[in-house]
């Protein structure tokens, strides 16, 4: 009778142990490195929002507290024009993005296992590993080749460039999610005499939407603030913010341009926790 | 049931998954008529094949030879969608996204039925599995028992022809489960739909079915009513997997048409119903259910003869484990009628009466 009862005690005694002895969050110093790596982390931008609140024209003496420099920022029209440029650009190669990725993400999780399937998976997520100033180099090259035989200067290379280094963004959310997704909902929907675009309209669809939307939007803020490639690929007249901000380092440096970086840091963590907040609230 | 027709019939399929090294033979040339408004159900231990079955019926899966009739016609290569045929999933698979009346309605509406129709059958069904309270509650916001009703509903709103149930049961604990036995016999009688249940729950199978079909190593060993299937087991397989039973081997001594004189280990000689073909075996195995046989202190004119081992009570009954001869055990059960207890005491010799009746020859 004892060895019966002592048993189940006993393994939840060294459960217990085993628990105590090797939680992470139990390691001695554990708690100062993650301070630490936080303080790293957000430290730096503290000095740049400050300072976009600067009444001088220095980024690094305080002068009093305005908001001078994000009316200025406002008024100025390389800045306009530069922001609604990237505007544009992110929101196209945002949408174009999210479309291919929700069908490269259906193409690799929705089909029976086939040849090839790792290597389709690999290219993919080519963008991600091949180095940004690589890919700037060969699309300025190919690029330069179209617009001389085309004479085409305008807009399009920015969103096509755009689209193709945001797949990769949005389509892992999006495969995740189908991932965690059960296909026996798929299966059922089939049962009930739903065909296959009616089973993906009524039921892979829906339930899919918050990965969409999640993959959309860390699209739309890669594409927002991208530099290298956009350096290379635009035309003249065409930057965007975080070009012109480039362009503005060779001049003298005003804290309007810690204004603007404010701005781009508060849209980034917006959108950034409405993903969160989206794929929260239905991930199930 | 021979005036009967054949709902779903199965002609030798056989289901193969993987290649080469990978071959997994699922199903092994299963042959199979289900008559039309019949409870039919597959019962057998995981992986026997019972599922893979199911699913070549729904359509899911395609078979790698033979041929599944329904009401005659061929759909052995159809899709799914095109077969009226509906099932309850093991896990619900309930659109997370729609409430419980959508939910019951999709199958309706992707037979694009008029709009009052799809209504008068929602509420019809909802009705029928006591749901109707809850119908615009999303499919997260109910409970385990609730969620099956709705998949039943669900299944049952576009009146398929067959209705196929996955071991629907298996995620409801024990009080629910017996509950929902119930509903599915009382749903099946109103409805006239076939049923095809599978599952692994022998209870399940005995309690709710017309005819049972036991499954192993994706075979059907025996087709039979309930209690065709428990009181004649046609092989071991089946006796062992159905209900508790004793094995004995036996020597056959001589044989008539009907009859079969077996002489038992003891030296006795008992006469059996030749029910199952064991031509040319002289050894044979005999199933005996431990409440077929009685024990008793006097050892003369028992047909076996041994030493108690063990006494266990389990409030119905008592089940005396004696220990016959070869030291095998024969579990004897007694039921505990008026609290009229037998002294017995372990170690002392006993006898065991068997009803010769209720002795069953297997094949192998």
């Amino acid at each position: 009778m004892y060895a019966v009862r002592s048993g189940p005690v006993l393994v939840k005694i060294a459960n217990m142990m085993f628990k105590q002895k090797f939680s992470v969050t139990r390691m001695p110093g554990f708690s100062v490195v993650a301070m630490i790596c936080f303080f790293a982390l957000y430290m730096p931008l503290a000095p740049l929002v400050i300072y976009s609140f600067n009444e001088g024209n220095n980024i690094a003496l305080w002068e009093g507290f305005s908001l001078r420099w994000y009316g200025s920022a406002w008024e100025n029209e390389l800045v306009q024009g530069a922001a609604i440029r990237s505007l544009i650009i992110a929101s196209f190669a945002s949408v174009f993005a999210t479309i291919f990725a929700t069908m490269a993400a259906l193409g690799t999780t929705r089909t029976k296992p086939y040849r090839g399937q790792m290597t389709i998976y690999a290219m993919i997520n080519q963008p991600l590993m091949v180095p940004e100033i690589v890919t700037a180099v060969a699309l300025l090259i190919l690029f330069a080749l179209i617009k001389q035989a085309t004479n085409y200067h305008g807009f399009a290379y920015l969103i096509i460039a755009h689209t193709a280094f945001c797949i990769p963004f949005a389509y892992l959310p999006i495969k995740a999610r189908l991932e965690g997704m059960d296909n026996t909902l798929e299966i059922a929907a089939a049962d009930l005499y739903a065909r296959p675009f009616k089973t993906f309209r009524r039921i892979t669809l829906p339930l899919l939407l918050p990965g969409i939307f999640a993959g959309a939007m860390l699209a739309f803020v890669i594409s927002l603030d991208d530099v290298v490639i956009t350096e290379f690929v635009k035309s003249a007249g065409q930057d965007t913010l975080p070009t012109y901000m480039l362009g503005q380092l060779r001049r003298a440096i005003t804290p309007e341009i810690n204004a603007i970086s404010t701005v781009l840091l508060g849209v980034s963590v917006l959108l950034v926790t409405l993903i969160f907040f989206m794929s929260r609230k239905r991930g199930n | 049931m021979s005036e009967k027709n054949a709902a779903v019939l199965i002609d030798k399929a056989e289901k193969v998954f993987g290649k080469d090294s990978d071959r997994v033979v699922a199903l092994n040339g299963v042959s199979l008529t289900i008559l039309e408004n019949e409870f039919f159900t597959l019962l057998g231990p995981s992986g026997c094949g019972k599922t893979t079955l199911l699913r070549l019926i729904a359509g899911f899966e395609q078979p790698t030879s033979g041929r599944i009739h329904l009401h005659g016609k061929d759909i052995s290569y159809l899709p799914p969608y095109e077969r009226p045929v509906n099932t309850v999933f093991q896990n619900y698979a309930l659109f997370p996204h729609m409430t419980v009346a959508q939910n019951v309605s999709f199958g309706l509406e992707m037979l694009e039925k008029p709009r009052a129709e799809i209504d008068k059958t929602v509420n019809e069904m909802l009705k029928l599995v006591q749901m109707e309270a809850l119908r615009d509650r999303r499919t997260d916001q109910i409970s385990g028992g609730q969620q099956q009703r709705v998949a039943l509903a669900r299944a049952l709103a576009p009146h398929p022809k067959v209705l196929l149930l996955d071991e629907p049961l298996s995620a409801l604990d024990y009080k629910l489960r017996k509950e929902m036995q119930i509903e599915l016999k009382r749903l099946q009688n109103e409805t006239g739909i076939t049923f095809v249940f599978v599952t692994h729950d022998q209870e399940e199978a005995l309690t709710m079915s017309d005819r049972v079909g036991v499954m192993n190593n994706g075979n059907i060993l025996q087709i039979g009513a309930p209690h065709e299937i428990y009181d004649h087991p046609s092989e071991r397989f089946v006796a062992d997997f159905i209900g508790d039973t004793n094995f004995l081997t036996a020597k056959i001594t001589s044989r008539s048409d009907e009859l079969l004189t077996i002489k038992l280990s003891s030296g006795i000689e008992i006469s059996v119903s030749a029910g199952n073909e064991v031509v040319g075996k002289d050894a044979v195995t005999l199933a005996i259910r431990p409440e077929q046989t009685t024990i008793s202190n006097s050892v003369e004119s028992t047909e076996l003869q041994g030493v108690l081992r063990n006494i266990v009570y389990i409030g119905t009954d008592t089940h005396y484990h004696v220990g016959i001869d070869d030291e095998s055990l024969f579990t004897v059960r007694v039921q505990n009628i008026h609290g009229r207890q037998q002294n017995f005491e372990i170690g002392q010799n006993v006898g065991i009466n068997i009803d010769s009746n209720m002795v069953q020859v297997l094949k192998d």
